[in-house]
């Protein structure tokens, strides 16, 4: 491979590359994303190949073995280009018809979209219902590259906006134009992320680093992976620039070490790039310095908060510190350490490469960008979503999700996982926007969307999550460790119909002292549900208490 | 075989008290858990008290301080996969096993544990055997699909 030691060199390979690659030439890509693998999509691409072998078609075909198109539902999918033809739930069988339309510029009827209600059918990627209300600008490159080939990237524009921010502008532009672009922090905060830049790089300390948040502890959230797995290039491109902008040359990418395929994705991606001369000494020729390492966590959910994820990089136990030493001044080794979750830094090439304007005229007034969401639960098309924001949540779960499967009716909505909360029916014309989100008692999180059908019981909800929380808690300060302690005992109790009165004023009195005193946002969210739970589902709850009956 | 592996683990981070998490994660794989004798040997070798690497050890779920067994057995039991059913699939594959969650049997031929979230929530409730997921599962398969097992 090619170590490219001027931007002209580089640029010229990318030339050639396209150069060599017909954009109209049929292309198959196979899912393998998490849902379709657990599919046996593996069976469906070994399909694929063995037919294109056994009818020597290599020269008229291409096939592609991709990350997650975001219809995991309906997996395992596979797209026929140059069309974007949709083919769900494919089977091995459905090769050679599949093929076979291709070449012929056909659509195989059988394994197209058809509507569950009207029957309609839909073929291009455009007309599905699922996916032409979204706008994925960051998952949606995803069907169009094989992750494990750098080329691929190269081909669709990977590493551009980093030769345009090296070579055209200086880090303080880079820094302006993300903080015009208002982009805020996706993994749960909604925090400015050109201010949390600023501050890194405007701290005394000569060594500074950046990190690529990719540990996606939070429940029913599995978008960060499908991106990072996807399209391990664009994750790495944004820091590359962002650590130009703040002036580090070592950045980490943190991420999940139970599954192969993102680990091997982001492991090759890593050495790629490196052989290419985007990583190391001078990167391009520019003069620029950067190496990522690559670190995983090992199994404990409060390591996904930015300072306990510090400790692990380090070395030690994941326990999180105070809030008023703030990471982006001294974070790992006392340096500072500016963290962002794995879609932030996605965002940052398009940012860069389009325009801070461009960015902010997709969104709300002060969310910007899209977002990428992940449906699940009692939702017809579960999958990752990515849409403005400012969308309704009316829009996420009908227009896109399909309504509530099983024909049963929408009880409640649950955003951000075991720190969110939960909102009832009637609110869910609410928009997914950070401020919107957070007002209503249930912000966005990560992005992990569950939606709960009129049989769930809300005080289990509770409990279990509680439960789950419980276990999680690294247990270094008393508000967090003993308060969700004596609140899970409280929802057990109602839970199992030993409810007492008093036990939800007892309860908003938790909620309160382990959000005022725990020290990390673990404990300081934990009783989240709780309270969206107090607000929204009271009666649910005093009922239950009334009975003294058992959950159901 | 083994040994020789983890002896070149222990060389390869030897003098870098940083690289405890590492160390610890590529003999966990190696070895399936983290014998005591391996632990002396890897503080000895990175510089760290011992007490600090069995307080990571004992502190990371992934790490294990007793053999586990050939194939593990992770449940989701995530938000969706609690919502689907996951508890009655959990309940289903601990009686099949014997098993409670953290456990191994005594023939070493399954560990069981919980996972959350393991992230393939479309597909839930999910059994994922050394990494393979056997998604929309129902309590009545479970067995079959243990039986592929030995």
């Amino acid at each position: 491979m090619p170590r490219f030691n001027t931007v002209a060199e580089f640029e010229d390979y990318r030339a050639a590359l396209l150069a060599a690659r017909d954009p109209a030439r049929p292309c198959i890509a196979v899912c393998a994303g998490a849902a379709c693998d657990g599919l046996d999509s593996a069976a469906v691409a070994q399909a694929f190949e063995a037919e294109i072998a056994r009818h020597n078609l290599a020269g008229q075909l291409d096939l592609r073995v991709t990350g997650c198109h975001g219809f995991c539902e309906k997996g395992p999918n596979v797209i026929a280009g140059p069309e974007d033809i949709c083919y769900f739930e494919v089977t091995p069988a459905d090769v050679p018809e599949i093929i076979r339309a291709t070449l012929a510029g056909e659509v195989y009827a059988a394994k197209i979209y058809r509507d569950p209600q009207t029957g309609e059918k839909a073929a291009r990627m455009s007309e599905v219902p699922y996916y032409k209300h979204q706008m994925r600008l960051l998952i949606g490159d995803n069907p169009r590259l094989d992750p494990l080939k750098i080329d691929d990237a190269l081909a669709i524009g990977g590493y551009a906006a980093l030769v345009k921010a090296l070579t055209t502008m200086t880090p303080d532009q880079v820094l302006a134009e993300v903080k015009q672009a208002n982009l805020r922090g996706r993994g749960g905060g909604g925090f400015p992320a050109g201010a949390k830049w600023e501050t890194t790089k405007n701290a005394p300390e000569k060594t500074k680093y950046v990190i690529a948040n990719g540990h996606e502890g939070e429940s029913a959230a599995f978008m960060d992976r499908a991106m990072l797995t996807g399209n391990p290039h664009k994750v790495i491109e944004g820091l590359i620039i962002g650590a130009y902008a703040i002036g580090a040359h070592q950045g980490f990418i943190y991420t999940r070490h139970d599954v192969p395929r993102l680990v091997e994705h982001v492991k090759t991606a890593l050495a790629q790039a490196r052989e290419y001369g985007l990583l190391g000494q001078n990167i391009l020729g520019t003069g620029f310095d950067f190496e990522i390492e690559l670190h995983f966590d090992v199994g404990i959910f409060v390591s996904g908060e930015s300072s306990a994820l510090m400790r692990s990089i380090e070395g030690n136990a994941p326990e999180p510190r105070p809030k008023y030493i703030r990471t982006s001044v001294s974070g790992i080794w006392d340096k500072p350490s500016n963290l962002n979750n794995v879609e932030t830094w996605a965002n940052v090439p398009q940012i860069i490469a389009r325009g801070a304007e461009w960015f902010a005229s997709i969104g709300s007034d002060k969310s910007k960008g899209t977002k990428l969401v992940s449906l699940s639960g009692h939702i017809v098309n579960s999958g990752i979503v990515e849409v403005p924001m400012g969308t309704t949540l009316r829009t996420l779960i009908f227009a896109i999700g399909g309504g509530v499967r099983d024909g049963k009716a929408l009880k409640a909505v649950h955003f951000g996982g075991a720190m969110g909360g939960s909102l009832p029916v009637d609110r869910i014309d609410a928009r997914l926007d950070f401020d919107e989100m957070s007002a209503l008692g249930a912000p966005i999180g990560a992005g992990g969307l569950l939606v709960m059908n009129e049989d769930t019981d809300m005080v289990d909800i509770a409990r279990y999550l509680m439960d789950f929380l419980v276990k999680e808690s690294c247990g270094k300060c008393v508000p967090c460790r003993e308060g969700m302690f004596q609140m899970l005992k409280i929802l057990t109790n109602i839970a199992e119909g030993r409810g007492r009165k008093f036990d939800l004023e007892r309860l908003a009195e938790l909620t309160e002292v382990t959000s005022l005193g725990s020290l990390c946002a673990l404990g300081k969210t934990s009783a989240a549900p709780v309270k969206s739970m107090l607000q929204y589902f009271h009666a649910e709850y005093a009922a239950r208490i009334e009975a003294g009956s058992q959950t159901p | 075989m083994c040994e020789q592996a983890v002896n070149a683990i222990i060389e390869n981070y030897r003098g870098k008290p940083e690289a405890l998490i590492h160390a610890l994660t590529e003999i966990q794989h190696e070895l399936n858990w983290l014998p005591r004798e391996v632990l002396a040997e890897v503080a000895a070798a990175l510089g760290v008290p011992l007490a600090q690497a069995i307080q990571i050890a004992s502190f990371y779920k992934v790490f294990s301080l007793t053999p586990k067994g050939r194939h593990e057995l992770h449940v989701c039991t995530g938000m969706t996969c609690h919502l689907r059913g996951g508890d009655k699939l959990l309940a289903k594959v601990e009686a099949v096993t014997g098993l409670k969650p953290g456990e191994t049997d005594a023939a070493g031929r399954f560990t069981l544990e919980r996972g959350s979230c393991l992230g393939s929530c479309s597909i839930g409730p999910e059994l994922i055997v050394d990494g393979k997921h056997h998604g929309r599962m129902t309590p009545e398969q479970v067995e079959a699909v243990l039986d592929q097992y030995s």
